[in-house]
């Protein structure tokens, strides 16, 4: 195989905790730490892992969004991807925003497999990843938990309610991975400072070709209900009564 | 139990705005070092601190290292994390690039620091020994040593320690009595018994290698007669990989106040014929060499104290904002409240705080000007901040290690009962942090330095060019009309005021009557540090207004450090004339009571 490209997003990090800006049209992301999706992170590990066992030849990758983006993009270098992508916009971009601008970089770099996270964890929307291999017509193999080349194919094991499936799809591919995939790496020093040498191209999403207009409209974002206070019941009795007659749970 | 969590928006702001480090990336061996590759490298070290060290603080502190029969097995879980350490590239950090360093400033590693101290500070005494011999052996090893040692010790793969102490040699080295017999052929046989030696004995590499203090049997008696000798555990092959067992024998480990996770072994020196060493430098000069390598060392243990307080602060902070505890005073019959509502306990957490922001920002200055010091192209410039590193390192070692067991002990006192409980965590921070005041010099072993060598020597030359930047900072505090800075610039005026007369007085009185001007050292070294901490808390401020005025950055970030620095105006600057009245007017009262009378 020569090439993976594995899409990356910038997202509000994980440890903090997301607040409602005041007028209810987001999230609060100024002076919050950012860092790499982590369904991202584990892509970018499983690529760089079958680069490593001579499976792929490149990694590429790439990112839509504000040129801050660059942290992230340096981070999966220094985790051993080989360069990066950065479609610079300062647009709202929706999932199937992003998927047309990801179809256009794979139409130019023509990569055999492309590998993201099944979601990321800022708005969850787990959609961009089907909708590019759609946009491709390319197979697809979702919440990936192993990844085997077999061939001209790959046998992507899967995460499915009831247990474990094992899908066999032809490459090119779209794979988007869940947690359990790998536990990604920690970047070392000496990588840390090679990164800062590998090439990073920025391109302008508006002279992509591409219709990012959002399909979708943000009405009001806003905090869930906070919890109200429990009571306490006499006895046993009471709390059947409860569930039967208020809960209506039995 | 919660993690460690670095605190990156303060190490960046004392980083990039306080200490330069724009300015000390253009400096020529430095360039690596620019923002963006600093930040990244943050983030990783931060999430390596948090996610891989911090785990195993307390697994280190409950089940610390076995001995058996000579061999130490280190905490479940050491092993591989420092197998991740080593991988990492982080022992490289600041290393020597000719070796397989990585060469990065003092300034940007200081940070780094920081963060394993938080994280684990038993675990960190393991690399901060090997930067150690690493040092000495890059200052006075021959070309030969360098290249056997060096690359191995660099990468981690090997670690290093140093043996100085022994039963009767602690705080006076002259007493060393290890002895090194010359063999012929340019090795020696070292015999003898050192203690106290951190990571003298462990199962984390495949070799140790010892730097060991000795005296040759025709040595001239005390210091001029002690020559430093490298013995590795294992001695080397041809090709460079360990091969035979030397002759040292890790006799026992300590059983101790707090680190547990180190070993702290005694190490004995040929029992079984000689262990072979190879003398370091000239012969008779091993104490000159441990000396310039000891500022290094100084300065790496307060920075201790500094992360020992980072970590006391996070764990004490949660907790007052969960604990539940009475009614807010003054709300009579009111809901009970978290305990940060009180006024004390806020008081604990800001007393904690502010005195943290300001060791980080005392210490990163020193680091900043090392840098200059060793990097400057110019020549004034790097004397300048030479002499700045000296006069400050026994201030770094002395007031950041005293402050951080006070700060520690405030960390225990927020937690109320549940801080005397061990699996509560913050105990270990403060057990954790008791030895630090005690080696690499006590803190009296330090303040006779800064009494005598650093400030005496010149007439206190050096201390007052730190003065007058002190009084530079003074008129922009002065030329800020907000709120909170006529007060900070009332008591950052009385500290400076009452640290120049302590100075004033030591140069007098250090000739005439070496007695009184030594009761007042430990005084006086406390009094450096809180004028010097709230010196750089007050510049913090003056650059933390000009950001609000311009609109940049987290506003609520440097409102906090106004209103921090305003609280450590009050109530620790408020420290600095009783000190100085100590300083000046104590002595009399330390040499009233007769000997005999103790």
């Amino acid at each position: 195989m020569k090439k993976v490209l594995v899409p990356i997003k910038r997202v509000v990090d994980y440890n903090v905790k997301v607040r409602v800006k005041a007028d209810g049209s987001g999230v609060e992301t100024a002076n919050v730490k950012m860092s790499m999706n982590p369904f991202d992170e584990i892509a970018v590990e499983a690529a760089v892992r079958l680069k490593e066992a001579g499976s792929a030849e490149e990694v590429v990758v790439v990112s839509c969004g504000i040129a801050a983006c660059q942290d992230i993009l340096r981070q999966a270098m220094a985790m051993g991807a080989d360069r990066a992508i950065l479609i610079e916009s300062d647009a709202e971009l929706q999932p199937l925003a992003v998927a047309k601008l990801l179809k256009a970089v794979c139409d130019k770099e023509t990569p055999d497999m492309v590998i993201c996270g099944k979601q990321a964890i800022d708005d969850d929307s787990n959609q961009a990843g089907q909708m590019l291999s759609a946009l491709l017509g390319w197979s697809q193999a979702t919440f990936a938990s192993e990844i085997k080349l077999e061939g001209d194919k790959v046998q992507v094991s899967r995460e499915i309610d009831g247990g474990m499936e094992t899908l066999s799809i032809s490459m090119p591919a779209v794979i988007t991975t869940d947690l359990r995939l790998n536990e990604p790496r920690f970047a070392s020093l000496p990588n840390i400072m090679k990164a800062k040498k590998k090439p990073l191209e920025t391109i302008k999403a508006a002279d992509m070709g591409v219709d990012i207009a959002p399909r979708l409209k943000t009405l009001k974002v806003g905090e869930p209900p906070a919890r109200s206070a429990g009571v306490i019941v006499a006895d046993v009795a009471e709390l059947v009564a409860k569930l039967k007659n208020e809960a209506k749970v039995i | 139990m919660s993690e460690y969590v670095a605190p990156m928006s303060d190490i960046k702001f004392v980083l990039q705005e306080l200490a330069g480090l724009e300015e000390i990336s253009q400096l020529p061996g430095c360039e690596d070092a620019s923002l963006d590759t600093a930040e990244a490298i943050l983030e990783e070290a931060g999430k390596f601190a948090s996610e891989v060290l911090s785990p195993l603080n307390r697994v280190g502190d409950t089940n610390g290292p076995r001995w058996d029969n000579g061999e130490v097995t280190t905490s479940p879980g050491w092993k591989e994390a420092y197998k991740q350490f080593v991988e990492g590239g982080w022992n490289a950090f600041s290393c020597e690039p000719e070796y397989g360093g990585q060469g990065l400033p003092k300034l940007l590693a200081t940070a780094v620091m920081e963060m394993w101290k938080s994280a684990n500070m038993a675990f960190a005494l393991c690399p901060m020994l090997t930067a150690g011999a690493i040092e000495a052996l890059m200052l006075s090893g021959s070309d030969e040593q360098k290249n056997m040692y060096l690359p191995k010790m660099i990468s981690g793969e090997w670690t290093g320690t140093m043996n100085l102490t022994e039963p009767n040699a602690g705080s006076d080295l002259a007493a060393v009595r290890t002895r090194a017999e010359p063999q012929g052929d340019g090795t020696y046989k070292i015999f003898g018994q050192k203690i106290f030696i951190t990571y003298g004995e462990h199962d984390l590499t495949d070799n140790i290698i010892h730097l060991v203090l000795a005296r040759l049997p025709d040595a001239p008696e005390g210091v001029k007669g002690i020559s430093l000798f490298v013995v590795p555990k294992f001695l080397l092959n041809e090709d460079g990989t360990p091969g035979k067992r030397n002759d040292v024998h890790c006799v026992s480990i300590e059983h101790k106040r707090g680190i547990h996770g180190s070993p702290t072994a005694v190490l004995a020196f040929g029992d079984n014929g000689g262990a072979i060493g190879t003398l370091v430098g000239e012969l008779n000069r091993g104490l000159e060499y441990m000396f310039i390598m000891m500022n290094e060392a100084r300065f790496a243990v307060g920075m201790e104290g500094l992360g020992i307080s980072e970590r006391a602060y996070q764990k004490a902070t949660e907790y007052a904002r969960e604990r539940i505890q009475g009614a807010e005073p003054g709300v009579r019959g009111g809901p009970k409240v978290p305990i940060i509502r009180f006024p004390d306990v806020r008081r604990m957490l800001l007393s904690i705080r502010s005195q943290t922001e300001a060791m980080r920002a005392l210490a990163y200055t020193v680091a900043a000007a090392t840098d200059r010091a060793h990097c400057s192209p110019d020549e004034k410039v790097r004397a300048e901040n030479q002499a700045f590193v000296e006069l400050m390192t026994p201030v770094v070692k002395g007031w950041l290690t005293e402050t951080g067991i006070e700060l520690a002990s405030a960390g225990v006192q927020v937690h109320g009962g549940m801080g005397f409980i061990e699996e509560t965590g913050a105990a270990q921070y403060l057990r954790d942090a008791r030895i630090t005041t005690i080696y690499e010099g006590t803190t009296g072993i330090q303040a006779n330095d800064l009494i005598g060598r650093k400030t005496a020597r010149d007439g206190g030359e050096t201390v007052k060019a730190v003065l007058a930047q002190m009084r530079q900072t003074l008129q922009e505090v002065a030329a800020c009309k907000e709120p909170h800075f006529a007060r900070i610039h009332k008591m950052l005026e009385e500290g400076i005021n009452a640290l120049e007369a302590a100075m004033a007085y030591i140069v007098a009185t250090f000739k005439p009557d070496i007695k009184a001007a030594s009761a007042g050292a430990v005084p006086y070294l406390k009094l450096f540090g809180i004028v010097a901490g709230g010196w750089l808390m007050a510049r913090a401020s003056v650059i933390a207004q000009k950001k609000l005025a311009a609109g940049e950055g987290d506003a609520n970030f440097y409102k906090a450090k106004i209103a921090t620095t305003r609280f450590y105006a009050d109530h620790v600057l408020a420290m600095a004339p009783a000190l100085s009245r100590v300083v000046t007017e104590g002595a009399e009262g330390v040499m009233a009571l007769e000997e005999d009378w103790f």
